[in-house]
């Protein structure tokens, strides 16, 4: 029997922290494409981390942070009430540290490659910098912005280690479509797991083929010749 | 009356230039800024733009203090009364002509100053275009407008006509002149086209090593050897 609750979860885990990191991924990469502070590039090195760390490495300090056993996830704990350790808060926030890179740097990108003219002659016309970055930076970099929302949606929804390490295996509050796959063929349940394995392939598919087909209409479009 | 004293160390091809500038602009003057490439000419635009901050000195518009760097005075770009056009083309693009200029409508400033603008610059025809339509020469005639809609104490020409070929150039020198005298506009030009800088100012300052060398009508600055 098909269950369909672990879509609903994956699902909804994929839109918060989308949500999430495109709040704090346009300040987070505004400040890292125009910053001139040199030291900046530890705080890149920071956020480009998850594209080489085995994701069991950082589920497993996150599991650390969050636990209430230590100095943070007790403060969090007396504190705020807030538990993160095999929660669903707690998976929304390490999937946003997991999928920083993928929302941050096409952000960054998108705003290094606009002609700093265009910022340049905002400022002239008497115009703050946050209206600039409203009204005549993020208007120009719609692609980037796409391509950093769709990419973490995906990357979210194909996490494995960092949500099993951090959220453990808890039917509607953690078991994401991965851990349940990997549940199946734990169980020689192969026939599901390959029917649930398929799902996410053709989506991880068709959602590569959308950014790719936005990379190729930003590249065509002349606007900045 | 703009006062304009400052100085900076500028980095260029040719290595490391002292830049010292010094001068003083009547209201309503049309000055250029004339001389080598490489001589400061566009760094001294930015500083008064505040794009660029120098390293000492003081720039005073009509009595207002724009940078002051013994007082650690040096206001923000946005904080500045000025248009300015660049090089560059600097049409945003997500926004159609009269978005651009829209956009540049200050706080509290009637939405009519658009229509104003647009019919004054005879754009109005082009007013629903999106940049990536336009001429070169289409481009910065809209640039032009849009600094204009501020009405701002100085008008800053980057050689916003150096991209462009002889006809649209003689063309939007035209423009240049006329709305610089429309509105009594005090206008610093950088140009290092001979024939533009006759046609369009009366004062030219030349611009070399980093020091005004001469300063004065073109014919006379251009008509003796430097020293």
């Amino acid at each position: 029997m098909m269950d369909l609750a672990p879509f609903y979860l994956t699902l909804k885990l994929a839109f918060f922290t989308t949500i999430v990191l495109f709040v704090l991924g346009i300040p987070l990469a505004y400040w890292l494409a125009f910053s001139r502070w040199r030291p900046k590039i530890i705080v890149e090195a920071i956020v480009g981390l998850p594209l080489v760390l085995p994701p069991t490495v950082m589920g497993f300090y996150l599991l650390l942070a969050f636990s209430p056993e230590n100095a943070f996830g007790r403060f969090l704990d007396n504190y705020l009430d807030i538990r993160l350790v095999f929660t669903f808060p707690g998976l929304v926030v390490a999937s946003v540290i997991y999928s920083l890179p993928f929302m941050i740097q096409p952000l960054q990108s998108g705003f290094r490659m606009l002609p700093h003219v265009l910022t340049e002659a905002s400022y002239t016309l008497g115009k703050s910098r946050f209206i600039t970055l409203v009204h005549v930076l993020l208007p120009n970099i719609k692609g980037a912005i796409l391509s950093g929302c769709i990419l973490t949606f995906a990357h979210t929804i194909g996490e494995f280690g960092v949500v099993l390490m951090i959220g453990g295996n808890i039917p509607n509050e953690t078991r994401v479509v991965s851990v349940l796959i990997y549940n199946e063929v734990e169980a020689m349940n192969y026939e599901m797991a390959n029917f649930y394995s398929l799902i996410l392939l053709i989506f991880s598919f068709l959602v590569l083929i959308t950014v790719y087909v936005f990379q190729y209409k930003r590249a065509d479009s002349s606007i900045f010749r | 009356m703009i006062e304009i004293q400052i100085t900076r160390k500028l980095h260029g091809a040719d290595g490391e230039l002292n830049l010292q500038f010094e001068t003083r602009i009547k209201p309503g003057e049309l000055v250029t800024i004339y001389g080598p490439s490489g001589a400061g000419k566009s760094s001294v635009l930015r500083m008064i733009a505040g794009l660029l901050k120098p390293t000492s000195g003081k720039i005073i518009v009509d009595g207002q203090v724009w940078v002051d760097k013994n007082e650690k005075i040096d206001l923000k770009t946005a904080s500045r009364d000025i248009g300015m056009v660049f090089q560059e083309y600097s049409l945003f693009p997500n926004m159609t002509v009269r978005g651009n200029l829209e956009f540049a409508l200050q706080k509290g400033q009637p939405k009519n100053v658009v229509a104003e603008i647009l019919a004054l610059t005879q754009l109005e025809n082009l007013q629903d275009k999106k940049p990536a339509l336009l001429s070169g020469g289409q481009k910065q005639r809209v640039a032009l407008a849009r600094a204009l809609i501020r009405k701002p104490k100085i008008l800053l020409l980057d050689e916003p006509l150096s991209a462009l070929d002889s006809g649209m150039r003689a063309k939007l020198q035209d423009y240049i002149l006329e709305y610089h005298q429309k509105f009594n506009l005090t206008t610093i030009l950088v140009s290092h086209d001979y024939n533009e800088i006759v046609k369009l100012s009366k004062r030219v300052l030349l611009l070399e090593g980093g020091m005004i060398q001469k300063d004065g009508p073109p014919k006379e600055v251009f008509s003796s050897p430097i020293g």
